[in-house]
């Protein structure tokens, strides 16, 4: 009973230092476990890979922040990459809030690289930041060159040829709206809603449940949940014979697997403890009471 | 008290019904109506909200700095950051400068505090998840299987285990969060409902 009393009172630079090294192992090898794809994923994958040059434009929103890069930045680049490899014209809408505008800049320097000979403006365009949130997705419905002006980098929206004949909803087959707080459900009540308009989802983990109630009822076209769905849209990526990048979702889900695992053991052991401590304790009061 | 109290209540009442009827009349005046609205008000109202974060934020600070509140330094701090975000996309135009504030500081600064939580999540889950009722019981049986299917790791331990997830997560969770959502959706409706009608005006600063 010593031990696990004193098992339960374990010092918690021990569990940080576990988690510590079975995030940064894995991440250091990569063991790379395979990821089994699963159908809200394959529903997005299927409805972009689906889409023609002449279907309308993909338009990407990066709905997040630094916080919440590592899952969803792998879900950012894996459907720009999709579209730019397949040809499908690509808006890169800047975020609702101020702050993820950041974040959409960086996938664009990625994919700049990625894809020299792929032309801003002309195969991909980045619109940046407008504020409004709720305000901006039903703006978009009436007309897209009168709230945005401009792209991110300044030049006029009608100079911009890939946006030719590009006016609201109608000319866009689907937003993926990469998310790590509630937009979704406004892309959802004031674009699906309203413009009918198709909708996909990138969200975090923790948000993921919230989402099955849309994608039941067919409003959320599909979801990429978390680092998992980021690796499954990785996989089909790679399955497809589309440039995946280096995974880095799938090498991510190996860091998580280990961390869930030693978290995992950490919570059975403690209740393991926890009724052997109890049943010790107990017996002591009864002997004691006895005496 | 006409411009404190009653004007805002008659705004908020004209636009949330002329919003309401105007949904349900698709005539070209209300189209008109509609794109005025949306395309104008909204979003200029919207970025007039910017100058009164940034005014109630400033003054907020400053005050602590004045009367040398405790953690009153953290205030100089924030000011600092902040001005320095502001200024630095202004006068760069969003230019390297910019990015490189953002994508050095703001993003390894967030992206750090993020991360801390793995660590304490960890910690609070060893020492306060314990099976100390049925409820609690159900809940951490659920839990283990879903953080272990939820990585490929429990594929890996057992074939059935990403459909087992896959059930979980659209038969009980799903039932409950549609419970939880239709519940919020109703409330929504019915505070706005109030809103609208000028009985609910606690967003004016009063009770």
């Amino acid at each position: 009973m010593k031990f696990w009393q004193r098992f339960l009172n374990l010092d918690r630079k021990w569990i940080f230092l576990g988690i510590g090294l079975v995030v940064i192992i894995p991440l250091l090898f990569p063991l790379r476990l395979p990821v089994k794809p699963s159908k809200p994923v394959i529903d997005l994958f299927n409805r972009i890979d689906t889409l023609g040059v002449d279907n309308g434009v993909v338009w990407v929103v990066t709905d997040f922040d630094p916080g919440t890069m590592p899952e969803l930045m792998p879900m950012t680049m894996s459907v720009l990459r999709h579209c730019l490899t397949k040809g499908t014209p690509v808006v890169l809408h800047g975020g609702l809030w101020p702050a993820y505008i950041g974040m959409a800049k960086m996938a664009m320097d990625n994919i700049a690289v990625e894809f020299p000979d792929k032309k801003i403006g002309e195969d991909y365009v980045f619109l940046g930041y407008i504020p409004g949130v709720t305000a901006v997705i039903l703006a978009i419905g009436i007309d897209i060159e009168t709230t945005f002006g401009t792209d991110y980098y300044g030049v006029p929206y009608d100079s911009l040829p890939m946006m030719e004949g590009v006016k609201n909803y109608e000319d866009i087959s689907i937003i993926v709206d990469i998310s790590g707080t509630r937009s979704p459900e406004y892309w959802l009540m004031y674009g699906q809603q309203r413009y009918g308009v198709d909708v996909g989802v990138g969200c975090t983990a923790v948000s993921t449940p919230s989402y099955y109630t849309f994608l039941q009822s067919g409003q959320f076209v599909g979801m990429m949940g978390g680092l998992k769905g980021a690796a499954e849209y990785e996989e089909l990526m790679e399955r497809y014979g589309y440039p995946a990048g280096r995974r880095p979702a799938t090498i991510g889900m190996d860091a998580q697997s280990f961390g869930h695992l030693l978290i995992v053991v950490l919570v059975i052991l403690g209740n393991i403890g926890y009724f052997i401590v109890r049943r010790g304790e107990r017996k002591v009061g009864i002997e004691r009471r006895k005496e | 008290m006409f411009i404190r109290r009653t004007l805002p209540i008659l705004i908020a009442f004209c636009i949330g019904f002329a919003m309401l009827i105007q949904y349900f009349i698709p005539h070209p005046y209300s189209e008109r109506f509609y794109d005025i609205v949306v395309q104008q008000w909204f979003i200029t109202i919207y970025a007039f909200m910017f100058i009164f974060a940034y005014r109630s934020f400033f003054s907020h600070h400053i005050r602590k700095v004045k009367r040398r509140k405790t953690g009153y330094i953290f205030s100089i701090i924030a000011i600092a950051s902040a001005l320095l975000m502001a200024v630095g996309g202004f006068a760069t135009r969003r230019g390297d400068f910019f990015d490189s504030l953002y994508n050095y500081l703001y993003a390894p600064l967030q992206a750090t505090m993020f991360s801390l939580l793995a660590f304490f999540i960890a910690s609070a889950a060893f020492r306060a998840f314990r099976a100390r009722n049925v409820q609690a019981t159900l809940l951490l049986v659920t839990a283990v299987i879903v953080m272990i299917g939820r990585v490929p790791l429990g594929d890996y331990l057992w074939r059935g285990m990403p459909d087992l997830i896959e059930w979980i997560m659209t038969v009980p969770s799903m039932a409950a969060m549609r419970g939880i959502r239709i519940g919020v959706g109703l409330g929504a409706v019915a505070t706005a409902m109030k809103i609208i009608l000028g009985v609910e005006r606690t967003y004016m600063g009063g009770t």
